[in-house]
């Protein structure tokens, strides 16, 4: 499926530029739920840049035809033939009348597109919060996410869960941008544009997501070695799995006595002195909160899955799966990364 | 030692060694203040970075060529997207302009020099070293990562990631101080260019007569000197931030990120048009002479070029929509940034006008051109949907814009700069450029050109970003990455042929004469190449094309010129 869309994709592209996005849409729109397309959008920001841009796209695709057809038919009538006559061709200087009228033509143009612009910045940038609305602080690292709901005390990392928002029920999230380090971009292209992430310089960002479902993304701006590799997760729940994933987040971490030895070797080396596990004596904030770390489906801000191999890898040298990642290998025995594994596999 | 005289070349006593002419002859092109010298210099200098960044670019494509690839390491990949970028921009870009422009002035405005030949010289010693000094980051400063510290903070170098907390090393000091030292030396030259063309023409040369190219280098040595000098104060600022403690951008001591972005973009849009403009000085050179007609609507063409000019120092917050600004803000900069649309809109129009009615010859240069029409007019079209503020949000670093920026700086730019080592190849060495690699050049390249930039707009839209080192393979990048990388390949063939003809036709090509094209402008009328002097004899001109009067004298162009 995957394949043969692609395909289709390259096959399109020897049509006009205009021409092979609008044939590219249907078959995108189809595709999996996977690729994080600009073409799919499944929130009112996402939506509303992409009416604009099927609109601007019909006037510069009009563009596009009349001036390419017009330099293709100089092209073909006016090139040099073998049977011509020895003489220059007529010289024309210019036209006044011609010349005026492709002034005010595209001068008409840029004023219908700068009003419809214009419309659409106002509503996504305007849209006052709702009451009901969903507050997430994102703090961008070198090189991951954490999120932070204040009103719900959640604090998690690398994968965002927000509600499905509904026109009849509508949720909408805001979420307020800030960087602990460097410039980042929360970038989910099926729910809406992109903001960065500035040190000393507060964004704002919302979605409304309307269909339950995972939605990727990652960031958008260059941000240091491992910027590749930043990857973001959005879950949007049913009203029923956010109310039961905030329940389970909110719980301190577990503590097992089967694992205790696991607990002992992150509390006395130096993991706890930059993750937090709550309920514990880590209390870390540099790096990801661990409380319920296999709540997540993935490690390392999504450069690999969440198996107790993986785990076992990154804690053995994080430039396993991230080379350049801030995370150092700790020189663990084999023991005790055994320990650290199974205590954190126990942290649900 | 102390009694052996040392060969100074030039000398008369000096002892002649063996390899004395040797000597003499680099000799003579390290001092020298011959523009036309100097031009040859600034243009080899020029293409032969445009080979190793083409390098770094294969091996940038070689890296993304499937998923999850090992080629590169994350280090060497960010160095050398960084290093493509800086100098395809500062050693390629504009060094060939100005070596184009140094080397036509002079000659298509009737004079024996430029206004300053000491300074010409200077200029290009200062921005010829600025690149070296670049490059010797590969193997000079202590790095992290054993292999020298080459920049590795993209080419438009965000704070605070260059602050020292963020890159320790020596990189950012390589980019900035060599941005410095290739900056005055561009302003020298742009300095040089002004006045050349403002108190050097020959008599009748108005500057209503001025060959569009001269009147198209004037307007991007203006822009020049507005925007080199906010990037300077930029990097010096940055170098002052990173060793003498002031906070200028760096926010963990309250300085202000946004700030740099302000003073990189002011200077970095209007840089574009500083590269655009003088290829559109060249299309409007070859197309004319191609299709056997006079440019269309002269004054409009010199009018829409400082309009662009103008407009462009008012665009630059188009780069930073996704900073965070005001509605409002959003809002201004979509309207500056649309209206550069209507007097680009102007020359292409006069461009096809001018073709209108010609008897249009398709060699090479022409074939350049004509594509770079066609290019230019999508490479406009791609940069309104990026002006559309909202959508910018969306596309806005991803590979859309790599996409669209290649558009102009490779299907425009470059292709105008191929037309003209073509068109002037000839003048410049006495030879013309076998006309057979050349179509292979300009098919293979047109060839791979498109199929690499065309399936970037389509990479972009799924949500590929720019700057990364890897993709996962579930994300449905792979297809389009693998033909993207392939049309790369085709144009580093058709960039190897073009080396080839440039150093073949030296060697053997067609003998060219004074005037191979039946052209119009003063260069033509000198000898190929062209003697120390340029012109014998000060020329006087009555018109835009005195050659066009020579061979015309019944039908001069005096006459209907308005």
């Amino acid at each position: 499926m995957q394949r043969r869309r692609s395909s289709c994709l390259t096959r399109s592209q020897v049509f006009c530029l205009a021409l092979g996005c609008v044939r590219a849409m249907p078959s995108v729109a189809q595709g999996t739920l996977t690729t994080p397309s600009i073409l799919a959008p499944a929130s009112t920001p996402a939506k509303e840049i992409y009416g604009l841009s099927l609109f601007v796209l019909l006037i510069t695709g009009t563009i596009f035809v009349v001036v390419g057809g017009l330099l293709g038919l100089v092209i073909i009538r006016f090139h040099a033939r073998k049977g011509d006559a020895e003489h220059e061709p007529a010289q024309v200087y210019g036209s006044t009348q011609v010349e005026l009228a492709w002034t005010v033509i595209p001068v008409l143009i840029v004023v219908v597109l700068f009003l419809t612009t214009a419309r659409i910045i106002f509503a996504i940038q305007g849209a006052p919060e709702p009451k009901s609305a969903l507050d997430v602080t994102v703090v961008g690292h070198q090189f991951w996410w954490e999120f932070r709901y204040p009103k719900l005390g959640i604090v998690t990392a690398n994968e965002l869960h927000v509600p499905v928002s509904t026109s009849s029920n509508p949720e909408p999230t805001y979420l307020k941008l800030l960087s602990a380090d460097v410039n980042h971009s929360f970038w989910v292209p099926q729910l809406g544009g992109k903001t960065d992430l500035i040190p000393n310089h507060p964004n704002q960002l919302w979605i409304d997501p309307q269909e339950a479902g995972l939605y990727r993304g990652q960031c958008a701006q260059f941000c240091g070695v491992e910027h590749a590799l930043m990857l973001i997760r959005v879950y949007v729940d049913t009203p029923q799995q956010f109310a039961a994933w905030v329940k389970n987040e909110q719980q301190p971490g577990a503590q097992d006595p089967a694992v205790a030895a696991g607990r002992r070797v992150f509390e006395t080396e130096a993991c706890m002195n930059c993750h937090t596990i709550a309920g514990t004596a880590a209390k870390g904030t540099f790096d990801p909160d661990l409380t319920h770390l296999m709540s997540r489906a993935t490690i390392a801000a999504g450069a690999a899955v969440n198996t107790p191999e993986n785990l076992h890898d990154w804690i053995k040298d994080p430039n396993t799966f991230k080379p350049g990642a801030l995370m150092p290998a700790m020189q663990l025995s084999n023991q005790q990364t055994d320990e650290v594994v199974a205590y954190l596999l126990t942290l649900h | 030692m102390a009694d052996r005289t040392l060969p100074i070349p030039g000398s008369l006593d000096a002892t002649r060694l063996r390899d004395a002419a040797l000597l003499e002859w680099l000799h003579s092109w390290v001092v020298t203040v011959d523009h036309k010298k100097l031009g040859i210099l600034y243009v080899l200098y020029a293409v032969f970075f445009l080979l190793v960044a083409g390098t770094e670019a294969m091996c940038i494509r070689i890296q993304l060529v499937v998923p999850n690839n090992h080629f590169l390491s994350p280090e060497l990949f960010n160095e050398f997207f960084t290093m493509h970028g800086t100098t395809m921009v500062f050693l390629v870009g504009m060094t060939i302009i100005f070596g184009i422009g140094n080397y036509l002035v002079p000659l298509m405005i009737g004079a024996r020099d430029m206004a300053f030949p000491r300074l010409n010289a200077f200029s290009f010693w200062l921005s010829a070293s600025g690149g070296l000094f670049l490059y010797f980051s590969f193997i000079g400063g202590f790095g992290l990562y054993g292999m020298g510290s080459a920049p590795d903070i993209t080419w438009w170098a965000y704070a605070p990631l260059t602050e020292k907390p963020f890159t320790p090393g020596h990189n950012t000091d390589y980019w900035a101080l060599s941005l410095i030292v290739m900056g005055f030396g561009t302003l020298g030259a742009a300095i040089n260019t002004i006045a050349t063309a403002f108190s050097m023409r020959c008599k009748g040369m108005t500057l209503m007569r001025m060959p569009l190219f001269v009147w198209l280098m004037v307007v991007t040595s203006g822009l020049t000197l507005i925007t080199i000098t906010p990037l300077t104060a930029a990097q010096i600022m940055l170098v002052i931030d990173r060793y003498l403690g002031a906070h200028f951008f760096d926010a963990q001591a309250g300085g202000a990120p946004i700030v740099w972005m302000h003073f990189f973009w002011i200077f970095g849009h209007p840089e574009v048009y500083v590269l655009i403009l003088p290829a559109f000085g060249i299309a409007s050179e070859v197309i004319p002479v191609f299709s056997r007609k006079a440019i269309f609507g002269y004054p409009a063409m010199v009018a829409a070029s400082v309009g662009i000019a103008f407009v462009s120092t008012t665009v630059w917050a188009h780069h930073m929509f996704t900073v965070g600004m005001t509605s409002v803000g959003n809002t201004f900069f979509v309207l500056s940034t649309m209206m550069v649309g209507i007097p680009t809109g102007i020359k292409i129009f006069n461009w096809i006008a001018t073709m209108w009615g010609g008897k249009i010859r398709f060699a090479t240069p022409m074939l350049f051109c004509t594509a770079f029409l066609f290019q230019f007019l999508c490479a406009g079209l791609t940069g309104i949907m990026l002006g559309v503020a909202p959508w910018n949000w969306q596309l806005h670093n991803s590979y859309f814009v790599i996409a669209h920026f290649h558009y102009t700086l490779t299907g425009s730019f470059l292709f105008c700069i191929f037309a003209a080592f073509y068109y002037w190849y000839p003048k410049v060495t006495g030879r013309m450029l076998s006309e057979k690699l050349g179509k292979w050049h300009f098919w293979l390249f047109f060839i791979g050109f498109h199929l690499t930039f065309d399936t970037m707009h389509f990479v972009g839209m799924l949500g590929m970003p720019r700057s990364i080192y890897t993709y996962e393979a579930d994300r449905g990048w792979s297809t389009l990455n693998f033909w993207i990388s392939m049309g790369g390949l085709i144009q580093a063939i058709a960039v190897l042929i073009f080396a080839w003809n440039l150093i073949r036709s030296y060697l053997d090509g067609k003998e060219a004469g004074n005037d191979p094209w039946d052209a119009w402008t003063l260069e033509w009328s000198v000898p190929s190449p062209p003697p120390a002097y340029n012109f014998a004899d000060d020329p006087v001109v009555r018109s835009r094309r005195p050659l066009w009067d020579l061979k015309h004298p019944d039908d001069p162009d005096w006459k209907y010129e308005q």
